[in-house]
């Protein structure tokens, strides 16, 4: 009983909306605060790497997008799972609202990836195992936002992009393995490089530190997100407007 | 602090546009998802005042009769 | 129902689909006129060189094998859609698992099948080395079936819209990815005269998968497009 009260709760808007209200302030600075820091860490009090200088300060950033980027794909397969098992109406906002972000984080991961790669590799771009695997996800992230905006029904529209968002999370795997496999096969000798051995202890902590940063900057962006969609979907609903114009009324 | 000057710090060892570029455009990248949330927001608050708005107006007019 | 009563069901899916698509002729027709044509693009685009077009067979050909495929998804569901076919189908009370199974493997029959048949002659023409053909007709034959299954998903999810192709190959393609891989990788071992048996065996492992799990979420696709 208790489960199934909670599980009533999680899909109530209002009762969201009001409880993720709370959690906004809280969310927006902790997660400034460990970003901010952990990046002026990195870049200032963190010796240079010795193998690549300074270049590999990027990490603080290219890391932690990556990582949310790929963590905020499961997310939304998840949430459309959910959405499809129990039509639960809030897992398909949430789903509809990750995708924007994740595919932002994926192109920043992408992005700093390429840079990273000039001064280190002396080029922008290497078909790398890594960078490949985000690239594919970039375009995975690409597929889902071009399913949705070519619905017209919006419950129709939810549902697709959530069986789109299952079939391409059990198929990340096998992608990334396979990915994985065939960088093995092509790896050519010149690029030895290899981004974990050098990573020195000290380096790592403000990594850790931006990493948890980005997960919550994440879950911020996408409360701000959802709560827009409530709005959106139950403007004609007495607890919006009342919400919304309360001192007025 | 591992560099000595504000010079070392900002050239990097020559690696300064690289890093600097990636921090640019990631706080970039980052502020603009936080602005679009605030810009829709402000939208739909918008959308639903006028909604609030119509349905006083409606219900003034019918009492007045 | 009974297992008799399954067999006979898929079966005569398979055989309207097949013989419809026989009829019409096109829809088996142009994905290999498109296969030839896009391979004949790529002497003109990269050069003549014989040695170089050696080279790069294996991944050409099985990048258009892949988008001949692919053009061909489209269509798998869009005529049962537009006559109201796919909607009896899960209104009826026959089962929709063993008819959408019936339905892919029908399309593979007439995409795929005639696609990895033909592929040895694009491998003269492309000069793919003679030990490569083998390895390029199995990987094809394994691989498209795949590819079918795949995109059945991407054309269930989007029957329903008017603009469906590009849509199609946007959410489908990156899917393709870890076929490509293994498959152009067995015709490149082969021609380099090393064991392609592995390549093949994942093929294999990925078709069962495929198999297995792909009809559940294209049902589930048909009815969120039918029911919109």
């Amino acid at each position: 009983m208790s489960i199934s009260s909670t599980f009533h709760k999680w899909g109530s808007p209002r009762w969201f909306y009001q409880f993720s209200g709370k959690l906004l302030p809280w969310l927006a600075g902790l997660s400034l605060l460990l970003l901010v820091g952990g990046v002026i860490w990195g870049l200032a009090f963190v010796p240079a790497d010795y193998k690549q200088g300074n270049s590999f300060r990027i990490i603080y950033i290219h890391v932690p997008a990556s990582a949310v980027a790929m963590g905020a794909y499961m997310t939304m397969a998840i949430a459309g799972a959910i959405h499809l098992i129990w039509r639960m109406k809030l897992a398909a906002m949430v789903m509809k609202a990750i995708a924007p972000i994740g595919a932002s984080l994926t192109f920043l991961a992408l992005l700093t990836g390429a840079v990273w790669g000039k001064p280190t590799w002396g080029t922008w771009w290497v078909w790398d195992a890594r960078i490949t695997s985000v690239l594919i996800l970039f375009f995975l992230y690409l597929g889902i936002i071009a399913l949705h905006q070519a619905f017209e029904n919006r419950d129709a529209a939810a549902k697709a992009c959530a069986v789109l968002a299952i079939v391409g999370a059990v198929n990340i795997p096998i992608i990334y393995w396979s990915v994985e496999w065939w960088y093995s096969l092509h790896q050519p000798a010149s690029i030895s490089f290899t981004g974990q051995s050098t990573i020195h202890p000290t380096m790592l902590r403000p990594l850790m530190a931006t990493l948890s940063g980005m997960y919550l900057f994440f879950t911020w962006v996408l409360l701000l997100f959802v709560r827009v969609e409530i709005l959106d979907r139950e403007r004609n609903t007495r607890w919006v407007q009342d919400q919304i114009c309360g001192e007025s009324r | 602090m591992y560099f000595d000057t504000v010079g070392d710090f900002l050239s990097m060892g020559g690696h300064g546009p690289y890093v600097w570029f990636c921090y640019g455009v990631s706080a970039l990248v980052l502020s603009i998802l936080v602005g679009v949330a605030r810009s829709r927001r402000k939208q739909a608050e918008q959308q639903i005042r006028a909604i609030v708005r119509r349905k006083k107006a409606s219900s003034s007019s019918t009492t007045q009769h | 129902m009974s297992d008799s009563g399954l067999a006979k069901l898929v079966v005569a899916v398979l055989r309207r689909d097949v013989m419809a698509s026989l009829r019409r002729g096109s829809e088996w027709s142009n994905p290999l006129v498109f296969f030839v044509m896009v391979c004949a693009l790529f002497p003109l685009g990269i050069g003549p060189q014989p040695d170089r077009l050696a080279e790069l067979a294996p991944g050409i050909l099985w990048v258009v094998a892949l988008l001949a495929s692919l053009l061909a998804t489209d269509s798998l569901f869009r005529g049962d859609f537009d006559d109201a076919t796919l909607e009896q189908m899960l209104l009826s009370h026959q089962p929709l698992y063993p008819q959408v199974l019936a339905k892919t493997l029908a399309h593979w029959l007439m995409t795929g099948l005639p696609l990895s048949i033909l592929s040895p002659v694009l491998g003269v023409l492309l000069q793919l080395p003679a030990k490569g053909m083998l390895a390029l007709m199995v990987s094809l034959l394994l691989g498209t079936t795949v590819l079918s299954f795949i995109g059945a998903i991407g054309a269930a999810l989007t029957v329903g819209l008017r603009k469906g192709g590009l849509l199609l190959s946007l959410i489908v393609l990156p899917l393709y990815i870890p076929v490509l891989i293994f498959g152009s990788s067995a015709v490149k071992s082969a021609v380099e005269g090393g064991e392609y048996f592995p390549q093949l065996a994942m093929l294999g492992v990925f078709y069962l998968v495929a198999l297995a799990l792909s009809p559940l979420a294209i049902c589930g696709a048909l009815r969120i497009s039918v029911d919109q």
